[in-house]
């Protein structure tokens, strides 16, 4: 079945770029009880530019983020007989963790913490049973940058006050991380993030349960953050807000990536029909010119 | 004004304990204890104190000052304990007692009395700890995801099989007062501390207390989760399990001075936190300075309300902590 949807793979043209900078990852594998949930993954994500990842519930979104963070271990493509997975690996030695680099440095290969002052990941939904100050939930953020022993230092504070204003949470300062909003709460994470002041940024749902004004207001930041020239990466849910927003696309379905490209060579119905299961019609909005979508039961 | 926490809660340890000393059957002044300490530094002459009378210094120094410095320490290692595991598992239920540490403890250091071998005590202590801290986070993994009352709920059952057989124990092998027995490793008490306590249990809460306090920044990292955490840098595995090792060690050596005193672990890192926020760097210390507070006047409500009886410390600290346990039930569950 995958051979269906690698057919309709789009080849990448000139908006990527084809030097080392941005996010390169090939053959990124990880099975969770014999069940291969990535194979063959190979993401691109151009640098300073705005990546969104695409694809179904259960396609990999999340654990492909985790992997590319390095929190997650990528692990050994599973035998062809397990769970049906239909994919043989290719070689015995190709099926380990291959390269994952980011403008050109290996990332795995990194210690800890330099990697977390290079990359920042922006989970969903993580929350804290305890007391904390917005100010302090930010100030996590510079764990990386400073010794294991040393308290804040007034470096830090700005950094994280930078960071508030860059996610336009700087009025929430002082506010208990408890009693935020949704859209309040994901602008804290995001500042967490920018905290650790990373040139890429991996964020999975960044806009998930958040109204419509929040939503845009994320997808603003991340807009911001790559015209200073970060790397963002997000996972997203809305087709239309990845169309009216992301630069390029990479779309997985089961665990594979069945295209990547700009938005314009990806969002197609060609593309999205097998994967959604859904008719897709693309119309093009009439101010910004980007395409929008409209989906009904094929 | 956080600034001033720490020399304040230091103030108030100090006068905590040189007050307790003064209450108890015969009345002693405030001015005796300090002149009995000065002696026994050996800064009596040069600040031309006198010494007190034999009788009178020996209350002071052999009676009352060992089982409050234990007290001290107890509470004060039993406080970080809670804060420690309370971030480490992200469970605002954690703490050494509930969770069957102490129990598992007091079962090592039971075997070992049994055993007569008084030496290895805290060792055998640490050894109950890890067993039980093992055993209930395994029940707890079979139960599936590991949540806050599924950790509870195996730690109790943990606890509960030590602190039978801590009875069944000594009940098959002591003559006479085994009640007594039972009761002060089950609901703890500093009653029989020597200046030996105080070494054992002080010097634990300094040298694994201190260490446990400067990891700060990793159990901040922890505050959002696990893969947080690795996002952050820390390498999750491996902290976790060297500060779990930590804390049993350190609830070894507390428990084998005091047997299991429930409540302080609990409670005092969350009243803290009240006044610090989550975050360890000054969470750490002020609960180590309020847990030692809190515990020497537990212990001197539990040897003076009843007088001439004793209460063993552990049930003020439940008097007080369970409504506290019940209230964060409650507050959880919303």
């Amino acid at each position: 079945m995958s051979a269906g949807y690698l057919s309709t793979q789009t080849p990448s043209t000139g908006r990527i770029p084809n030097t080392q900078r941005g996010l390169a990852a090939g053959r990124v594998s990880w099975d969770i009880s014999g069940r291969l949930v990535l194979d063959d993954v190979g993401v691109l994500a151009p640098g300073g530019a705005v990546t969104g990842l695409l694809g179904p519930n259960g396609s990999g979104k999340s654990t492909l983020l985790r992997v590319l963070a390095g929190v997650q271990q990528a692990g050994r493509a599973t035998s062809p007989s397990d769970a049906g997975a239909s994919a043989p690996p290719s070689g015995p030695g190709s099926a380990t963790d291959p390269a994952t680099t980011f403008d050109g440095a290996d990332l795995r290969a990194l210690p800890r913490r330099e990697r977390a002052r290079l990359l920042a990941l922006v989970e969903q939904d993580a929350g804290t049973d305890l007391p904390l100050s917005v100010l302090d939930a930010v100030l996590l953020g510079r764990i990386p940058h400073r010794s294991l022993l040393a308290g804040d230092s007034d470096a830090d504070r700005a950094a994280a006050h930078t960071a508030l204003a860059a996610a336009g949470a700087a009025e929430l300062g002082d506010r208990e991380v408890g009693t935020l909003s949704g859209g309040e709460r994901q602008r804290v994470h995001m500042a967490r993030a920018l905290a650790q002041q990373p040139r890429l940024i991996l964020l999975d749902e960044p806009t998930n349960h958040l109204d419509i004004a929040a939503q845009l207001h994320a997808m603003r930041v991340l807009r911001d953050l790559a015209a200073d020239g970060v790397t963002v990466v997000a996972a997203l849910h809305d087709l239309n807000l990845a169309a009216s927003t992301c630069d390029h696309l990479v779309l997985l379905d089961q665990g594979r990536v069945v295209a990547a490209g700009p938005v314009d060579e990806v969002l197609v119905p060609e593309v999205l029909e097998p994967v959604y299961g859904v008719r897709v019609d693309v119309l093009t909005h009439p101010r910004t010119g980007r395409p929008v979508l409209s989906f009904d039961r094929g | 004004m956080k600034q001033l926490a720490l020399p304040a809660a230091t103030l108030a340890l100090v006068l905590s304990i040189g007050v307790a000393v003064t209450i108890g059957p015969a009345d002693l002044a405030l001015s005796e204890v300090g002149r009995s300490v000065a002696t026994h530094l050996g800064l009596g002459g040069a600040l031309g104190l006198e010494p007190l009378s034999a009788l009178r210094d020996g209350m002071v120094w052999q009676l009352r000052m060992p089982r409050i410095l234990t007290a001290a320490a107890v509470g004060a290692g039993l406080a970080v304990c809670g804060a420690v595991m309370q971030s480490l598992t992200r469970n605002p239920l954690a703490d050494p007692y509930l969770l069957g540490l102490s129990s598992g403890a007091s079962l090592g250091a039971v075997l070992v009395l049994l055993a007569g071998v008084p030496l290895l005590l805290p060792v055998a202590a640490f050894a109950g700890a890890v067993g039980a801290l093992a055993l209930a986070l395994g029940l707890a993994g079979a139960l599936g995801t590991i949540t806050p009352t599924r950790t509870v709920l195996a730690g109790l059952a943990i606890s509960q099989l030590c602190a039978a057989a801590v009875s069944f124990v000594i009940f098959w092998s002591a003559k006479g007062d085994a009640f007594r027995e039972v009761l002060s490793w089950l609901m703890g008490s500093v009653a029989s501390a020597t200046w030996t306590s105080v070494a054992i249990a002080g010097g634990a809460v300094l040298v694994l207390g201190t260490l446990l306090a400067l990891t700060g920044s990793v159990l901040d990292a922890f505050t959002f989760g696990d893969t947080a955490a690795a996002a952050l840098g820390v390498p999750v595995n491996r902290a976790r399990w060297i500060l779990l090792i930590g804390v049993a060690l350190l609830t070894g050596a507390l428990v084998s001075q005091s047997g299991s005193i429930g409540f302080v672990g609990l409670i005092l890192p969350h009243a803290v936190r009240l006044f610090t926020g989550a975050r360890h760097r000054l969470l750490l210390p002020l609960s180590a300075l309020a847990g030692a507070s809190f515990l020497v006047w537990a212990d001197t409500l539990a040897r003076t309300v009843f007088e001439p009886r004793e209460l063993p410390v552990g049930i003020v600290t439940a008097a007080i902590g369970a409504p506290i346990f019940a209230f964060l039930l409650w507050k959880g569950n919303r």
